[in-house]
């Protein structure tokens, strides 16, 4: 039990949809373990990113309960939820999701802000994740000087600043050519590898599934 | 942190020029306007005060005409005479009566004629109730003094500025209702430009001059030790009793200068808090228009509301953001208003010395004003901001990142 960082038990998902009540997740049982690399993966509409909104603590489910490192999130309140997300969660979005109109470095810096980093402190702790994501040249770029690949990059360096439990790649490698993906998924394999970080990818294509250690297949809402 | 939002915020106005702009003309419009007028309302009243404490707070003036005027030129069916002035000499606490007369009279110098107000003044040691309080003293030459007869001063319009085609000059001389006066004094400036127009010979020659013997005010020293108000009741009982006339119905007004500055005052400060409560009006517009701002800016960057909620911010945090941006609004929009405001209100003194002369509008720029107007823009700009920064900070992390 102490090595499973993430665990969703029995867990529900239901919106209205006008006078409907759409069923996006259905009784939904999974584990990840501490240093896992796994995908989630499912064709759209399987309720792949509602799991990962869970899993992401960015919701909580309608029925069931949501561990984060033991502990329970399914009842916390949305203030308590957004700490557990700025210090224990690194996101990496398939359109990269930089605000526009902040720098590279300070898209980086903007967690720690929010952790209340000191500013000497966050600069340096900014530039040396920047520098090993090879944007050391690029750091005062905004989004729109950047390409998709780099925008990425800077991207990851953001979800790495508070030093996460876990990074969850929602579809990483979407919005880039397979080229620029598969310099990203390396990037990913590192940083499972050599720093035994946890990750959780969600993403419908299969090919990409494949590269993580593990894969879960959600069709309907339900795990396969 | 704080300073990392200011900076957010600073950055997401830049980024929207045109907007921002807009924006803020609405806010700098109202806060110039504000300013202005309470700048000049402030200078008027500062300038007003200095003039009646010049003139001292132990007199009290007598006029003829009942209630509802001050100042000089009531006309009255009954004038006051020499037997009022002798009952209020011997008023109880009166230290000092002085008499003045005036009255429009033909003024020749070299070949042109104008008709000016001629002022008669005591020339015995009371006349100083009188000069001191209005500021009739000679700057150049000397006051009248006893046993002048046919002598001038003349105010300072005439010896500096253009009431003849040639300014006037000690030892010319001037013909007042056809009689030659000699001028022996320039008096000084007093600063109100028909104070400044007015000429002064002996009461007793302006009498026989000009054929009447009515009294146009009657000038009070109170003794030492003496409540000028309570004195002012006592004036009016003994002129009452002496006139045989009803309280209340008075043929004659008694005032203290306190009395006259506080009725000043308080219409200064009705018609400053009516214009200032009209140039309120466009500041409210102007929030209304930062509100507008807010939404929209609320809107289109939803997303990034999204962003943030998922990278660790809370709820206050975006709460805070988005007061400080349009918080930022209201005081970029102040600083810019405050500067505009005081130019103007600089503006209007020096119009108003140069075209009318005066200078009782003049602007008084304080620290207290600045610094309060600056607060005042920042907090209309937080509150215009408050509902949409609400809005803001309530969105769903799901919701606000799904948005497109």
């Amino acid at each position: 039990m102490t090595d499973t960082i993430i665990e969703l038990r029995n867990v529900w998902k239901t919106y209205p949809m006008g006078e409907v009540q759409v069923h996006a997740l259905r009784g939904i049982n999974l584990k990840i373990k501490k240093g896992e690399f796994v995908a989630i993966q499912g064709p759209s509409g399987s309720g792949k990113s509602t799991a990962m909104f869970m899993v992401g603590c960015l919701d909580v489910p309608t029925k069931g309960h949501v561990f984060l490192d033991n502990k329970d999130i399914s009842l916390l309140q949305e203030s308590d939820l957004a700490q557990i997300r700025g210090k224990k969660i690194g996101f990496i979005f398939q359109r990269f999701n930089l605000l526009p109109t902040l720098s590279a470095i300070e898209n980086v810096e903007l967690p720690m802000v929010f952790q209340n980093v000191l500013e000497t402190q966050r600069i340096k702790k900014t530039k040396s994740l920047l520098k090993s994501v090879g944007l050391e040249e690029r750091m005062t770029h905004r989004p729109t000087q950047l390409s998709g690949g780099e925008m990425q990059r800077v991207a990851i360096a953001r979800a790495l600043t508070n030093d996460p439990q876990v990074l969850l790649a929602d579809e990483p490698t979407g919005n880039l050519d397979s080229k620029t993906g598969e310099e990203i998924m390396r990037f990913l394999h590192i940083l499972h590898k050599k720093e035994k970080r946890t990750i959780v990818m969600v993403t419908h294509d299969k090919n990409i599934a494949k590269q993580a250690e593990r894969q879960i297949n959600l069709k309907d809402g339900q795990v396969l | 942190m704080i300073k990392d939002y200011f900076r957010f915020a600073f950055r997401s106005i830049t980024n929207r020029k045109l907007r921002s702009w807009l924006t803020m003309i609405g806010i700098f419009i109202g806060i110039a306007s504000v300013v202005a007028l309470i700048s000049i309302g402030q200078g008027m009243e500062d300038a007003i005060n200095e003039q009646f404490e010049s003139m001292g707070s132990d007199k009290v003036m007598v006029m003829p005409g009942g209630e509802g005027g001050f100042g000089f030129g009531a006309f009255s069916a009954d004038p006051l005479t020499e037997n009022d002035l002798k009952v209020i000499e011997k008023t109880k606490g009166v230290d000092k009566v002085a008499e003045m007369f005036y009255k429009n009279g033909r003024v020749k110098f070299k070949d042109e004629t104008k008709t000016i107000l001629v002022i008669g003044l005591p020339t015995d040691e009371s006349a100083d109730v009188i000069t001191s309080m209005e500021g009739f003293e000679a700057e150049k030459g000397r006051d009248l003094k006893n046993g002048d007869k046919y002598k001038v001063t003349i105010g300072w319009r005439f010896w500096n500025e253009d009431i003849f085609e040639k300014s006037v000059n000690l030892r010319n001389k001037l013909e007042i209702e056809g009689e030659k006066f000699e001028v022996v004094g320039l008096v000084k400036r007093i600063g109100n430009p028909q104070d400044d127009a007015q000429i002064y010979i002996p009461i007793e020659v302006a009498k026989e001059l000009f054929d009447d013997d009515e009294i146009s005010s009657i000038f009070v020293q109170v003794k030492k030790g003496y409540e000028p108000s309570e004195i002012a009741e006592e004036i009016k009982e003994e002129l009452r009793d002496y006139r045989d006339e009803e309280e209340g119905e008075e043929s004659f007004q008694v005032q203290t200068f306190e009395q006259l500055m506080e009725s000043v005052s308080s219409i200064l400060n009705i018609v400053r808090a009516v214009l200032i409560g009209i140039a309120g009006i466009s500041l409210v517009v102007g929030g209304i228009g930062i509100m507008n701002t807010m939404y929209t800016s609320v809107l289109e960057r939803t997303k990034e509301i999204g962003i943030m909620k998922s990278i660790g911010a809370k709820n206050s945090d975006i709460l805070l953001i988005f007061l400080l941006e349009s918080g930022t609004y209201g005081i970029v929009g102040g600083v810019i208003g405050i500067v505009l405001g005081l130019s103007m209100s600089l503006g209007v003194e020096k119009i108003a010395a140069m075209f009318l002369g005066t200078d009782l509008l003049r602007a008084s720029i304080t620290l207290w004003l600045v610094g309060g107007a600056l607060a005042f823009s920042f907090i209309i700009g937080c509150i215009s901001g408050v509902f949409p920064a609400k809005q803001a900070a309530k969105l769903k992390p799901v919701d606000a990142l799904r948005y497109e």
